[in-house]
């Protein structure tokens, strides 16, 4: 942080900066933002490949097949949530320089939401028509992907935290966050489900939201508990 | 005034060692005679049910897995907590010895309720709520487990795993209730006899003796796991030298 000696930061200024600094360095790493979308594109290319690629079947596994492939996405993006900050040594003066960790810990995880989730909200569109799911459908699939990815970067949130000093991220990552994100996909995938079909979205959305806000309340409290532990 | 000495003893890996050593004979004891009572009053006694023959016994280890595959995990979320707030050690072993054996009933419960499902359901598997339910709880003791492995240092192994624990606890009953829903969307409620509110008393007496009895099972098997897990810790400590002889 910005900070003259004796002079204290506010701690609104200390996660913007934070936030700023996060975007910009997505921006300056473009790869990291558009990988997982690319990733995301081909995983949903395979299943007309592989399977019979009917209108019928693709409407029928259009919800499954967005779900799943938009989770095992952000799945990838989880890893470089705070890995370079430890390698590099900035998490350990993000948790030494006397602003609260679970705050900027939030703050990461919104700009995460935004650099990760939404290229994946703004890409389904494409997926979804190419799978002919309805045009009617497609901006609630998109309101309850954008609710679900938020909730898998929070959880997911607190995984990376705790793989950071492990000797093995990746799969074990997926092996701690997947059990724990089944709820969202449940949701998700049934509310999108609903709606391709005509009917309304119902609680999927709701519930998703609930989720949402009870892991944006807790997960950054969690993940910064776990950063603690791997520094100390 | 309240005596709180009791807990901090709970703190003493020599005092915890051999308290788990004394506990595991009677524990054993009990275990034995319940389960025994049971699994013979409910395999030889008990009349076979009307509906589903001699099939229904399978319930006498297939329900108490199920209750302990729940007791083990929030056993371990209690002690993985206890050991986060007050820095515990001993805390974090119970968790430790905690996972595989829960596990390890999680695994019965679901081979028991696959195995009694091919004659009365005509498939190994259904996505049945209580069923996927249990799967994923497989899946969070595994996760935990690789996670405590993964670690070199003994210390932070504990600690990030207890977090892991708790934030798990959290997220069962979210995930007890999607799968729930989830499951009374896709399929209309599924043929589970189990929830037929009266049992006569010849079959209930054994299911409860055998609830009974493999909550002491695996009380034993904690006091087993738990002093292996001290042993294991305090491999270099002095007070070790006057509890096992060295072969």
């Amino acid at each position: 942080m910005k900070a003259q000696s004796g002079q204290t930061v506010s701690f609104s200024s200390a996660c913007a900066t934070l936030a700023l600094r996060d975007v910009r360095l997505a921006v300056r790493r473009l790869g990291q933002v558009v990988q997982p979308v690319v990733f995301f594109l081909m995983v949903t290319t395979l299943f007309p490949l592989a399977l019979n690629p009917q209108p019928s079947l693709m409407r029928e596994i259009a919800p499954g097949v967005l779900w799943v492939a938009a989770l095992l996405a952000s799945m990838l993006a989880l890893d470089s949530f705070f890995r370079s900050d430890f390698d590099d040594g900035t998490l350990e003066q993000l948790v030494i320089c006397g602003q609260p960790l679970s705050a900027l810990v939030a703050s990461r995880m919104l700009v995460h939401w935004l650099i990760i989730g939404m290229p994946l909200v703004l890409a389904s569109p494409l997926v979804a028509l190419a799978l002919y799911v309805p045009l009617a459908a497609v901006p609630s699939l998109m309101l309850s992907l954008l609710l679900g990815t938020g909730v898998l970067m929070f959880v997911g949130a607190i995984g990376a935290a705790l793989t950071l000093a492990s000797r093995r991220g990746g799969v074990l990552l997926s092996l701690l966050i997947l059990p724990l994100v089944m709820p969202a996909l449940i949701f998700g995938a049934r509310s999108t489900d609903l709606v391709i079909h005509g009917e309304p979205a119902g609680g999927g959305i709701w519930l998703l939201a609930a989720m949402l806000v009870l892991s944006l309340t807790f997960a950054p409290l969690a993940a910064a508990a776990a950063i603690r532990i791997c520094l100390e | 005034m309240t005596d709180w000495t009791w807990f901090h003893r709970l703190a003493s890996p020599p005092y915890v060692y051999r308290t788990a050593a004394r506990l595991q004979t009677w524990f054993t004891a009990l275990a034995g005679l319940l389960v025994g009572y049971g699994l013979f009053a409910g395999l030889f006694v008990a009349p076979p049910d009307y509906q589903q023959g001699d099939a229904f016994r399978i319930i006498y280890i297939h329900a108490p897995s199920a209750w302990l595959s729940m007791m083990c995990y929030s056993t371990m979320a209690i002690a993985a907590g206890v050991g986060l707030i007050w820095r515990m050690k001993i805390a974090h072993a119970v968790a430790a010895a905690s996972a595989p054996i829960g596990a390890s009933f999680t695994f019965l419960a679901l081979l028991t309720g696959s195995l009694w499902g091919r004659p009365m359901w005509g498939t190994w598997w259904v996505w049945d709520a209580r069923l996927t339910s249990e799967l994923i709880l497989l899946f969070l003791y595994l996760g935990y487990m690789a996670l405590r492995t993964s670690f070199d240092d003994r210390t932070r192994a504990d600690r990030a795993s207890a977090v892991l624990a708790i934030v798990g606890v959290i997220n069962l009953p979210i995930i007890h209730f999607s799968v729930y829903w989830w499951n009374s969307l896709h399929q209309g409620s599924t043929v589970m006899k189990f929830d037929k509110p009266s049992m006569p008393a010849s079959m209930l007496w054994p299911l409860l003796a055998c609830l009974l009895g493999f909550s002491f099972l695996y009380a034993a098997l904690l006091c087993v796991r738990l002093r292996a897990e001290i042993l294991l810790r305090e491999r270099n400590a002095s007070w070790l030298a006057g509890v096992v002889e060295l072969r």
